[in-house]
């Protein structure tokens, strides 16, 4: 068996070599980024080549003891990599989609200057995104989630030049951070009421613990997830983390570090098994998060913000799975939505490279001059809105029966979510690729480096659904389709997707009728949350803090000088009566004698 | 031995350096003595960790009566720290004026450092403490930027305050035991005099850490001193307070170390959040570094808050960690400050572009500061965290606001120096269009590769430290269970 280690220390070696070689051997250490993401397909498929896929009964695998090493201090916070089935899973995403993710950056990135850093950033992405799916411990899962944050700030921020871009970057971070503190304390709560962070002994200690508890646990451990996964209202950093170069969007912000918090609910799902008052919240805030996402994608001009609110609403999916208690639900649409999401961001990357915008006014047309593009972006798009027979009917299929059979209002909002899906898909898709090329210069297709990456993935965005009989195998959940709400959703896809046609008229961006531009414009902004949320943040950083910075001068500083101060006052009175004048002293002696004796007479009495 | 000749190698490399006072000669003399303390760092760690036993020094005679070392699994990871960053701070001396004496001065203070960690005997504890702030007021007065003199006496006489108290607590303890040597833990019954003596002694430590709300002092001293005395202070003169908390108020003062527990943790998560904000809220590199400093402090005084063994060793590591962070932010700092002559953060921007190397050491260094895993910072703060949940409770959530505040006046910094458009201070001289400040040079990059070493190594393998400092620190925790 491949062993996991080997796999994180060549993604590091790689990395660190890649970055120390420079420009100049770039042309060579590019493709030695492969060896990470290939080694995950090797050790992910391996795994699932055992009988039965590995499986183990329980989510949290057969993580055991076994190679375990303290690490914090001597007996303190064991970590070691661990494999079960839905690590491996996960290993097989992650490889598949980082291994495209290079090869189309060898086409897309070829005449950028700071290509070494670039693509030792993808190896250490890779690495720290497989040890997070491998941790056996949520102490080693923290590390993991935060280097992959850390990556995903420094890839973000890759054109630190651009001012938009070094802001978003420290936005992204910041705004997950917050998910983080969540997520600490999740981890110390649990430190003090178990006793240990290993996964498999946690879970095996949930029905001990009383229901407050484990209430709270689950909560705090879906903040860090809400953060990580872009839920509301911790969503706001995902729409602008755009700036970053797109194949990094399909990587770390379409399949894999944004389903981080999706993993994580599904690696402590006992937790949230035995906490139906968190499970209400997840179903919630994942609904919430499906329709409202959905719903300002439509107006979005911007072809990546269309497949960033995209991205947020099919997480709010997977989320409301999960708090529906469908587990299986919302890890199969992961892996599906990891295909086609990432298919669809290789694609926009691939039209921007060949028509120079990212504007969807600015396009129109591509369908001719990137014909590869369009076929691919189509079969994405298909998949993304739910259409059979691609993977993403048959996952969402399985999501809206179970959160209908749990909480029927909440599957009538993830209907409506699909219906606003359907519209913004084929919007975007007629804006950018029907009629005639409305931008500058002439659009070409792409190279053959970005064109078989984007084919590889639509072979997976159309066929993976096949898999869902093997997944309900493995994992448990229901293999086959329910017909009803698959008639419908299916319906309600082909009515708004021929709407969504008719909506994408270019010249239209500001609303499909007069009058709509102000709540097309409260859409796209995303409701104003993001304003408001902005706002506090520069009120923290040009009022507050400097407030506090200014009242640690005057007032703490101020009490300490006022010492000295008070001391050099008091040294000007004594030397004020150093006057070398005779009758003066003469008084004050007089005076003295007076007191002492009028003292002495008094203690005397 | 070993650690006797700790102190005495930097004693006699001072020596050497002021009488040769050659430029040359003064740097070899310096960078050897102070090498040689870190072999012998390094050998004094493995002597202890082959026979689990503290290593000692004793001397005879009068004078020798009062010279007892000891050398601890508290005391040696900061010997290893001095050791390692009296190294790099003569590195980054290389070309300061009055070259001997300012090397003789950092030299002397090695020593001194040594000295307080290495003391075995209450007496020379205090001889030493206070030598320690002899080279540093003469460092931050004569090699101090604009507002040195001021600097320098505030930090004199603030902690010389602190230490006087500290020195009465000392002669309550030396009457009250009968003589001068520290006493192992639980032989003397402080009684009625105990929370006296805790406080007394703690005033002077928490001056040092320093905690909120003693900490004013640390800005200027910090923000005037040179590049070496920046580095030296913040990352060895710091870490005095939280080793004498847990050499000399834990021992002698459990049950008044417990009782105030409460009250230290929340000035630590005080000063965690407070520095952080304050922090945030510079426009002055140095001094945003500074006051870093006071957030990274507030997690020592919480993790030792908590007596719990976790929190202790976060405590332990938190020290060392900030220890060769703030060296590291202080080092690239000071180089900027030489080839700009400023440090205020909107007169850089894009370094990124112009100095690629110092831009890279230097979010490097941001990413540690702001405690990211896999780096130095994490491990000790998350075991403080931790360790001090599970003696407070949610209280201690609160300390989640330092965290974020932590990462956004790191990433603050990094925005608006390394990254956006190339921008360089007016009076930089101009090449290709360009104000062009130069990047990194071999001395420099010499320099920084211990501590990049060392704040990689101690993220992967805290250990390192943990290891080292766990059995004297579990026989801390037994001293308070013994009275608990």
């Amino acid at each position: 068996m491949m062993r996991v280690e080997m796999l994180l220390a060549v993604s590091l070696l790689v990395a660190l070599g890649t970055a120390l070689a420079g420009a100049r051997a770039v042309r060579v250490t590019r493709w030695l980024v492969l060896a990470a993401p290939l080694l995950a397909i090797i050790t992910g498929a391996q795994h699932l080549m055992q009988p039965a896929g590995g499986a183990s009964p329980e989510p949290f695998f057969g993580l055991g003891q076994s190679g375990a090493v303290a690490w914090l201090a001597p007996g303190i916070m064991e970590i070691g990599p661990a494999v079960d089935a839905v690590s491996a899973v996960m290993l097989l995403v992650v490889g598949i989609v980082a291994a495209m993710v290079v090869i189309f950056s060898v086409g897309y990135m070829a005449e950028d200057r700071s290509q070494a850093r670039y693509f030792a950033l993808l190896s250490a992405f890779t690495g720290a995104m497989s040890g997070l799916v491998v941790a056996r411990s949520l102490l080693e899962l923290f590390i993991a989630w935060e280097l992959v944050g850390a990556c995903s700030y420094l890839l973000i921020g890759f054109w630190f030049h651009k001012p938009s871009a070094a802001r978003a970057a420290v936005k992204a971070f910041l705004v997950t951070r917050v998910g983080d503190v969540g997520l600490l304390l999740a981890l110390a709560l649990l430190w003090k009421a178990t006793g240990t962070l290993g996964l498999a002994e946690v879970m095996r200690a949930v029905p001990t613990l009383d229901s407050g508890t484990t209430t709270t646990i689950a909560l705090l451990l879906f903040v860090g997830a809400a953060g990580k996964s872009a839920q509301f209202p911790l969503h706001i950093w995902l729409p602008d983390a755009m700036e970053g170069p797109t194949p990094v969007s399909a990587l770390i912000h379409a399949a894999t570090m944004v389903a981080a918090g999706v993993f994580l609910v599904v690696r402590t799902w006992p937790v949230f098994e035995a906490s139906p008052t968190a499970r209400l919240v997840v179903l919630v805030i994942g609904c919430v998060t499906a329709l409202g996402a959905a719903a300002a994608a439509i107006p979005q001009t911007d072809i990546k913000r269309v497949l960033a609110y995209s991205t947020i609403s099919q997480l709010g999916f997977m989320f409301a799975a999960l708090g529906a208690g469908a587990w299986q639900a919302a890890f199969f649409h992961l892996v599906t939505h990891a295909a086609f999401k990432s298919l669809l961001f290789l694609a926009s990357g691939s039209v921007i490279h060949g028509s120079g915008t990212q504007d969807l006014r600015e396009m129109g047309g591509l369908r001719t001059a990137m014909p590869v593009t369009a076929a691919v972006w189509t079969i994405g798009i298909v998949a993304l809105a739910g259409i059979p027979p691609l993977a993403g009917f048959f996952s969402k299929d399985a999501i809206v029966d179970s959160v209908l059979s749990a909480a029927p209002v909440a599957g009538v909002a993830l209907l409506l979510a699909s219906a606003c899906t359907a519209l913004y898909a084929f919007r975007a898709t007629r804006l950018a690729f029907a009629g005639t090329f409305r931008g500058a210069g002439h659009p070409h297709e792409s190279p053959l480096t970005m064109t078989v990456p984007l084919v590889v993935l639509a072979v997976l965005a159309a066929g993976l659904g096949a898999a869902q009989a093997w997944f309900a195998h493995i994992f448990g959940g229901h293999g086959e389709l329910a017909l009803p709400v698959a008639l419908t959703s299916t319906a309600i896809a082909i009515v708004f997707g021929y709407a969504g046609w008719k909506v994408g008229v270019p010249g239209q961006a500001d609303g499909p009728a007069a009058g709509a531009a102000p709540w097309w414009g409260f859409l796209r902004s995303g409701y104003g949350v993001d304003g408001l949320v902005m706002r506090f943040a520069s009120w923290t950083e040009r009022s507050a803090s400097v407030a506090v910075a200014r009242f640690d001068r005057a007032v703490v500083d101020g009490a300490v000088m006022s010492v000295p101060r008070a001391v050099r006052a008091l040294g000007a009175v004594m030397n004020g009566m150093q006057t070398g004048e005779g009758p003066l002293y003469a008084s004050l002696t007089a005076v003295g004698a007076a007191l002492l004796v009028g003292i002495a007479l008094w203690m005397g009495r | 031995m070993i650690i006797g000749l700790l102190i005495l190698i930097p004693l006699v490399g001072c020596a050497a350096v002021l009488a040769f006072r050659s430029p040359a000669v003064s740097r070899a003399l310096a960078l050897v003595s102070t090498s040689v303390t870190v072999v012998l760092a390094g050998l004094a760690v493995r002597a202890y960790l082959t026979s689990g036993a503290p290593l000692t020094f004793a001397a005879s005679g009068t004078v020798g009566a009062f010279l007892r070392l000891s050398a601890d699994g508290i005391a040696l990871p900061l010997v290893a720290l001095t050791a390692v960053l009296s190294v790099v701070a003569v590195l980054v001396s290389w070309n300061a004026e009055r070259l001997s004496a300012h090397l003789a001065l950092l030299l002397a203070l090695e020593a001194a450092v040594m000295a307080v960690f290495l003391a075995a005997d209450l007496v020379l504890f205090y001889v030493a403490w206070e030598a320690v702030l002899i080279p540093m007021f003469f460092l931050i007065g004569g090699w101090g930027h604009e507002g040195r003199r001021l600097a320098a006496m505030k930090f004199f006489l603030y902690t010389f305050a602190g230490s006087a108290l500290m020195l009465v607590a000392l002669v309550i303890m030396v009457l009250a035991q009968g003589g001068h040597q520290m006493a192992p833990a639980g032989t003397v019954a402080l009684g009625s005099r105990e929370q006296l003596v805790f406080w007394l002694l703690a005033l002077g430590f928490l001056v040092k850490v320093p905690v909120w709300p003693l900490h004013t002092w640390l800005p200027d001293a910090h923000v005037e001193a040179p590049t070496a005395g920046s580095l030296m202070l913040a990352g060895v003169l710091l870490k005095m307070g939280g080793y004498g908390v847990m050499r000399l108020c834990i021992p002698y003062a459990p049950n008044a170390f417990l009782a105030s527990a409460p009250l230290l943790a929340v000035l630590g998560g005080v000063g965690i959040v407070y520095g952080a904000a304050a922090a945030f809220g510079q426009s002055d590199l140095k001094r945003l570094v500074a006051y870093s400093s006071v957030a990274h402090m507030g997690f020592v005084i919480l993790g030792l808050a908590s007596g719990t063994e976790l929190g202790m060793q976060g405590a332990m590591l938190a020290m060392v960690s900030h220890g060769v962070v703030a060296a590291l932010l202080f080092l690239l700092v000071g180089s900027l400050y030489e080839r700009a002559h400023t440090r205020e953060m909107s007169a850089f921007g894009g370094l990124g572009t112009s100095m690629p190397k110092w831009a890279t050491v230097f979010v490097f260094g941001c990413l540690a500061s702001l405690g990211l895993p896999g780096l130095s910072g994490f491990p000790g703060e998350f075991a403080a965290v931790t360790g001090s949940f599970l003696r407070f409770g949610w209280p201690v959530a609160l300390v989640g606001l330092g965290v974020v505040l932590a990462g956004a006046y790191n990433l603050r910094a990094i925005r608006a120096v390394v990254h956006g458009e190339r921008t360089a201070p007016e009076g930089t001289a101009e090449a290709g269009g360009h104000k062009h400040l130069s990047d990194l040079v071999p001395r420099e990059l010499i320099a920084i590769a211990p501590l990049a070493l060392l704040i990689v190594l101690l993220g992967v393998w805290p250990r390192i430290v943990t290891g080292l400092s766990g059995s004297s620190i579990a026989d801390l925790v037994a001293i308070l269970a013994g009275v608990r």
